[in-house]
């Protein structure tokens, strides 16, 4: 974040006003087609190879579920699966690529506490500044879609960034340069969104009637959208939300703090109270002694 | 591929069936993705699993593992019943008129000719009837009782749709659907490609499996039409090109003929190995081997190859009995064998029982493993655990594990499936010691023909008179080997109506293989290739992707073969009534009154128009073949059962269960099951996440895939008690292996004549080396047995037990 040259439009926990002076920029918009996804995960590994991440080697049961990979520090993206029964005795195996949809109004910017740990540039990406960020884990809770991870290697948030980093240099994500069925695209959002629909109206016409194109409204929008074949149930994809919405203890929690923010208690007071209410006391000592008591054995 | 990979995008229609191309071939599968999107192309599958193909799919059927060519036979016999024939296609190219021999029967199973002792068959009374011109004998009527189509439409009149259900356990309005579809191309206007890659070669009955779709797709009319073809997707970058070069011991490069011991000298070779034209105007383009043998023998013996000692061909060896893989471990198991070099292969993990491998590999004196990795191969001595024991000290092998480079680190070409042959640069040098395979095996050389030369030995002379010309005799490099399987004039090529024109200078490459001798004049080390690396230069190193006529052949992108030809057989485009494509909008080559013009290299030699014989030039007959005589297991697909069959019995010819003519050793037999002790269909693939054996060595992939499994449908998994995750043990006379179990609605279970089937699916990637968490050899589990053709395991249909552990 700290090399990008779009503007910033909104930052979390700031009351310093955006920028404005440069010219409007055009939001960008990635289109994945499920239907025409065909679950290879080429995208899951052209992610954390390009962002430099890698995950453990797990112990999954087979290859189709969350005991594989799950979102984490290092899993920025990954494929969800669902098979599902259909009424006429069909089975359907259904995959989403499953990672942030950068909202148009994201519950995340709204939850963060950490002035500048989450900005939104003017281009529509949601992005997570780590050194900003304090790991209390509001943007979790924040999030309708369960999108950041808490790493626990350094107790901050992680998330897709739409390589903001490669867009700054005119090229596309990297997942969408790897999908090889053509699922995923990329571009404005208006022209995302006119192919979506030219999309949705095919596949009613090869037999999916309730085909949609998936920008939720509740969260404004969002820049990452998908084509569903079943756009009336999205909840089959895996549990995407059907009217996803910003939980409203986020306003609240907001209405309390900003005072407090503005009457400038420290930081550091907060984060550990932050801490303390969202990871519970940390025992610390407990995990020291069990190392020591490892160490202890191997001597 | 008769097509290729750019041209799917033309179908109307796409059978993808003994494949997952989606998650197999994820790249190509865009083709499909286009066709679908931009001509409403519907996709359809075929596959005992709902895959990744299926689940993209306009329509899917099950189908129980190996009864693909019951399904087949249905659908043939449902295109005649219904008359959805491309008649004036199959009048014109194929071999439906033929009247074959009065003497050529099939019987319970059995065609005529068989002989249970050798498990062969004698194909003499499998030909045509024969006229006193010496041409076989047609009736353009098709109603003689004994021509092609008489006979193949009684032979499929047994596979009603009723019987496809009995034998496939797919639902009869399944098969109806998917017939009805592949039915509506049988017509000048729309056009089916079928994509297939092992799901159908890996049986014992695995290259009839293709045959039966061939027939199909000439019945519709679909063979040298854009948008149509018999499409093999190949699994490696190269598998292609490894074939045209001849990994097997029975053909030489190109897919001329091994020399075996029956033909003593060249002359009986190519007597043996030349047909006849069976028409007056057919082509026969296999009357030109002798100028592919003999110029194969120059590229490889040069000047020491002469007319008077048979250009070499004493020093070829001479086969007696099959040298695949399969032989060659049984050979190895007998004890009859002193060592082996396994250069980019793992046999212990790919070979079907790997305790038999084992235990072969036990009996080397020494074994050479070339490979880029450590494979399970190179460390066969060290067993694993209680599933495959071995006592290291016991074992006396010496092995000596050679560090190879992997593609990347390397300059050649690779052919993809659509014989599309494209160079690759080195991105950068093997690590450590590894050096080039074609370092090695040039220093190899090198030393062994000093050995010769300074102690002699038994039959030196292939050794010590090969062709070695490299500018590097220890690293050749690509660009020499390519030169030199392209092929040069040796002394000046004259015309031969006007001696004293030049056509080709001594010591110039040529340009294709039409200029090819067999007086000894040209050298060629693989006549298919020829071509490919003119004077002009090098032509796999083109990268010209413009498409003139927007058809995707983009002829100047590497190189095709044969002769930069994109689509095999693409004079059957064109309606021999009116000599225009049968789809104007899908053009390829046409016939202006001069010459051959359009989109693609006409698949006809010279300048002769399209009144000449018939679009299949390598058949003796000039057309396509749907009664073929060469199968050696049977001129008409027959359905067989895998040799251990979940349902026992085979419902037409309870006498003949399985084909007749596979590959069986003895002490194999002994090792199949039988359905009371092991009740369970089973089956093995690949998975996205992972390349065969090599990407459990990288982490990536490992992350995407970390640990074994197995998959299992509800039904089988609620008989037996499974969870979601449970530890397993999936059995077969051969062995087990142990892994989670994944359960899945993708795998149902199957009505066969009233017994119930499950099948159980082994994705094949795990073993004891790498980073991915270690896992079993699945080939712990497969049954010794081979189809009669090409001598591939059975390893895509056999039965196992499964319980809880």
């Amino acid at each position: 974040m700290s090399i990008q040259s779009v503007a910033i439009v909104r930052k979390s926990s700031t009351t310093t006003p955006p920028p404005q002076a440069r010219g409007a920029v055009e939001p960008v918009g990635k289109l994945i087609d499920v239907t025409k996804c065909i679950g290879c995960k080429a995208c899951t590994a052209a992610c954390f190879e390009w962002n430099d991440l890698r995950e453990e080697i797990g112990n999954g049961v087979g290859n189709y579920d969350e005991s594989v990979v799950d979102l984490s520090d290092q899993m920025w993206s990954v494929m969800r699966f669902a098979e599902i029964d259909t009424p006429d005795g069909r089975v359907e195996w259904l995959m989403r690529k499953d990672s942030c949809l950068h909202c148009a109004d994201p519950g995340c910017i709204k939850a963060c506490p950490s002035p500048g740990a989450i900005v939104q540039y003017a281009n529509g990406i949601v992005d997570f500044n780590q050194a900003n960020c304090i790991g209390c884990g509001y943007c979790v809770a924040g999030c309708p879609f369960n999108i950041p991870r808490i790493s626990k290697k350094d107790n901050k948030a992680y998330k897709c960034t739409m390589c903001s980093d490669r867009l700054q240099v005119g090229l596309e994500p990297v997942c969408v340069k790897t999908c090889p069925s053509g699922a995923i695209t990329f571009g404005t959002k208006k022209e995302m969104v006119a192919k979506a629909e030219k999309r949705v109206h095919a596949l009613q016409e090869r037999g999916f009637q309730n085909a949609a194109l998936y920008d939720p409204k509740g969260v404004g929008g969002t820049h990452v959208m998908y084509v569903l074949g079943h756009g009336d149930q999205p909840e089959l994809y895996n549990g995407l939300p059907k009217d996803p919405s910003i939980s409203p203890w986020v306003g609240l929690w907001r209405g309390v703090t900003k005072p407090l923010l503005s009457i400038g208690l420290g930081l550091g007071v907060l984060t550990m109270f932050f801490h303390y209410v969202t990871r519970g006391p940390q025992d610390e000592d407990a995990a020291d002694h069990a190392d020591h008591a490892h160490e202890g054995e191997a001597k | 591929m008769t097509n290729h990979w750019n041209d799917i995008k033309h179908a109307d229609l796409v059978l993808i069936m003994g494949g997952n191309a989606a998650a197999a071939h994820p790249c190509g599968f865009k083709y499909v993705t286009e066709a679908m999107e931009a001509r409403k192309a519907k996709l359809v599958v075929v596959d005992p699993r709902f895959t990744q193909s299926a689940a993209v799919a306009d329509f899917y059927a099950p189908i129980r593992p190996g009864t693909d060519i019951a399904f087949l036979g249905g659908v043939i016999n449902w295109m005649i019943a219904n008359d959805k024939i491309h008649w004036d296609y199959v009048k014109a190219y194929t071999n439906a008129a033929y009247v074959l021999r009065e003497d050529f029967e099939f019987k319970d199973g059995l065609f005529s000719g068989y002989d249970a002792d050798k498990r062969q068959y004698d194909r003499a009374t499998w030909k045509y009837e024969l006229g006193k011109d010496g041409f076989a004998v047609l009736d353009e009527t098709l109603e003689h009782p004994r021509c092609v189509w008489q006979m193949m439409k009684k032979h499929y009149a047994r596979y009603t749709p009723e019987m496809v259900q009995k034998i496939c356990g797919t639902p009869k309005a399944s098969f109806l659907k998917v017939a009805e579809l592949i039915g509506g191309t049988a017509n000048a206007s729309k056009v089916m490609t079928i994509m297939y890659a092992l799901g159908w070669t890996q049986h014992s009955h695995g290259s009839q499996n293709i045959r039966t779709m061939a027939i199909i797709q000439l019945l519709a009319g679909n063979i040298g039409r854009p948008g149509g073809g018999v499409n093999a997707l190949r699994g490696h970058t190269n598998v292609q090109g490894a074939t045209d070069m001849c990994p097997f011991g029975a053909d030489l490069p190109g897919y001329i003929k091994a020399p075996f011991e029956a033909n003593p000298t060249l002359a009986s070779y190519i007597e043996k190995n030349t047909p006849k034209a069976l028409r007056p105007n057919s082509v026969n383009y296999k009357s030109n081997t002798s100028k592919w043998i003999v110029s194969l023998l120059k590229a490889w013996y040069g000047d020491a190859a002469t007319k008077d000692n048979d250009f070499a061909y004493d020093w070829l060896p001479k086969t007696a009995g099959a040298w695949d893989s399969v032989a060659i471990f049984e050979r190895m198991s007998q004890g009859k064998m002193t060592g082996m070099i396994s250069q980019g292969y793992n046999p212990l993990f790919f070979l079907p029982n790997v305790k038999k491998s084992a235990a072969a590999l036990a009996k080397l004196k020494f074994l050479v493993v070339i490979d880029p990795m450590k494979t399970e191969t190179s460390e066969f001595w060290r067993g694993h655990g209680d599933v495959y024991k071995m006592d290291p000290a016991q074992v006396q092998t010496e092995v000596f594990r050679l560090p190879a480079s992997l593609f990347a680190e390397d300059d050649g070409t690779f052919t993809n499936s659509g014989r599309v042959i494209t160079w690759h640069y080195a991105g950068q040098q093997p690590p450590g010691e590894g050096k080039n395979d074609r370092e090695i095996l040039g220093i190899l050389y090198s030393r062994l023909r000093e050995l010769y030369r300074a102690e002699g030995g038994k039959f030196p002379e292939p050794i010590l008179n090969l062709t070695w010309g490299y500018a590097n005799s220890t690293y050749p490099t690509a660009e020499e080997l390519l030169q030199e399987i392209n092929g040069k004039a040796v002394t000046d090529l004259v015309d031969p109506k006007d001696p004293k024109t030049v056509l080709v200078k001594a010591g110039t490459r040529l340009t294709g293989f039409g200029q090819l001798r067999d007086d000894g004049s040209t050298a060629c080390g693989n006549w298919i290739y020829s071509g490919v690396f003119p004077p002009s230069g090098n032509l796999s190193q083109r990268t010209d992707p413009s498409d003139p006529s927007g058809m995707g052949n983009t002829l100047n992108w590497g190189f095709a073969w044969p002769a930069n030809r994109r689509v095999l057989y693409n004079r059957a485009n064109l309606d021999p009534k009116t000599g225009k494509p049968w789809d104007p909008s899908r053009p390829l080559v046409s016939w202006n009154g001069k010459a051959w013009v359009g989109n693609d290299v006409v698949d006809y030699p010279g300048n002769v128009g399209p009144e000449a014989g018939g679009p299949f030039i390598m058949t003796e007959e000039g057309v396509a073949r749907l009664f073929s005589p060469d199968m050696p297991d049977g001129p008409l697909p027959e359905h067989y059962e895998p040799f251990e069959t979940p349902v026992g019995t085979n419902l037409l010819h309870d006498k003949v269960v399985s084909n007749p003519s596979a590959r069986l050793y003895a002490k194999d037999k002994e090792l199949f099951g039988k359905p009371d002790e092991y009740p369970y269909a089973a089956t093995t693939y690949r998975l996205p996440e992972h390349y065969h054996a090599w990407t459990k060595n990288a982490r990536a992939n490992a992350i995407l895939a970390p640990r074994q499994y197995v998959e299992v449908g509800e039904d089988l998994a609620k008989e037996k008690g499974f969870r979601n995750g449970d530890k397993v043990r999936v059995s077969s006379p051969r062995g087990h292996i142990e892994c989670v179990v994944s359960v899945t609605k993708r795998f149902k279970a199957l009505d066969c004549d009233g017994k119930k089937v499950h099948t159980v699916g082994i994705p094949i990637h795990w073993g004891f080396m790498g980073v991915a968490k270690p896992g079993f050899m699945i080939n712990l589990l497969t049954p010794v047995v081979a189809d009669a053709v090409s001598q591939t395991p059975e390893y895509k249909a056999f039965l196992v037990n499964v319980e809880k552990v």
